[in-house]
């Protein structure tokens, strides 16, 4: 019985606040009607990291931050930037963190070099191996 | 390398993974998202009143009359409650605070203001988070010290609470 009480009011009790009351900004649940330029701003959104829910990209969050940042993106490229253009503002502002899509540079050398000293060094092992067995 | 030393192999990469694995929990990365505007100007901006009968916020307001605490919160984030007490004794110590409410209805602005009582001389109204973007931040309560050429000095994340207060009036006087 209590038990049945006790999920009873969790049922009908309120969570605490974390979110506004206010209604999501036009953008953010809201495709933009050129249907090219919405298909530019999904593919960055996918892109850039929701600042709050980290881990998620702001396409698939559902935080309200994250319909913000919808709403920033869609804004911008139907005002006519690029997506280049978009998450260089948001970089200078919050880092290369906030984009999931690895900018070349010093910290970043490595990642992009990984793939052909890997290559490098398989062709290495292999020219070894197949040298010894001709002998 | 001799065949035994290659049987020892995946057991030292095995245990290079363990320690990372070890490393990374017992220090787990830092989640808050600094601004990379800190140090630098800030940027161009108008915000509407987000109350009656206060001045809203704009850029070039932040440009002249000393380094200021440019506060922004919301009505309906639980940490800016703990964190208004705090704000009003900054106030009382002489720090001019700039408000911007994120998120945030008038009439809640106002009667949080009227219930925490009101530590600001603006409040600029950032319906829609644009502007807390713009300003590399991420959350509510976060504040700014902006110094007298409009230049961002130092950012806090989260509620400044009492054993903050030196902390963020020696940054006040360092902007000076």
């Amino acid at each position: 019985m209590r038990t049945l009480l006790a999920s009873l009011l969790l049922a009908v009790s309120v969570p605490a606040l974390a979110d506004s009351a206010q209604p999501p900004a036009p953008y953010a649940y809201r495709q933009l009607d050129d249907p090219q330029q919405e298909a530019r701003a999904k593919e960055l959104m996918e892109e850039l990291r929701c600042l709050v829910c980290q881990g998620q990209s702001i396409a698939d969050s559902d935080a309200e931050l994250a319909g913000d940042m919808r709403h920033l993106v869609r804004s911008r490229i139907k005002a006519g930037e690029s997506p280049d253009q978009v998450r260089t503002w948001l970089v200078e502002r919050y880092g290369s963190w906030v984009s999931y899509a690895p900018t070349f540079g010093p910290e970043t050398l490595l990642l992009y070099a990984a793939p052909a000293l890997l290559l490098l060094a398989g062709a290495l092992l292999a020219a070894r191996r197949l040298t010894r067995n001709r002998v | 390398m001799k065949p035994r030393l290659w049987l020892a192999l995946p057991l030292i990469v095995f245990g290079l993974f363990l320690l990372a694995v070890g490393w990374r929990l017992s220090s787990p990365p830092d989640p808050t998202v600094k601004s990379r505007l800190v140090g630098q100007p800030i940027p161009d901006f108008t915000l509407a009143a987000a109350v009656p009968g206060k001045a809203g916020l704009v850029s070039a307001d932040l440009k002249d009359g000393g380094p200021r605490l440019v506060n922004l919160f919301a009505s309906w984030c639980v940490p800016c409650l703990a964190e208004a007490p705090v704000l009003m004794d900054l106030k009382r110590r002489g720090l001019p605070i700039d408000g911007i409410a994120i998120r945030d209805a008038s009439a809640d602005v106002a009667e949080f203001l009227m219930k925490h009582g009101d530590p600001f001389r603006r409040i600029g109204a950032d319906p829609q988070s644009q502007l807390q973007m713009t300003l590399g931040s991420s959350g509510v309560p976060e504040s700014f010290i902006v110094d007298a050429r409009g230049v961002i000095r130092y950012q806090h994340i989260g509620p400044i609470m009492p054993q903050d207060v030196p902390m963020i009036l020696a940054e006040w006087e360092k902007a000076r």
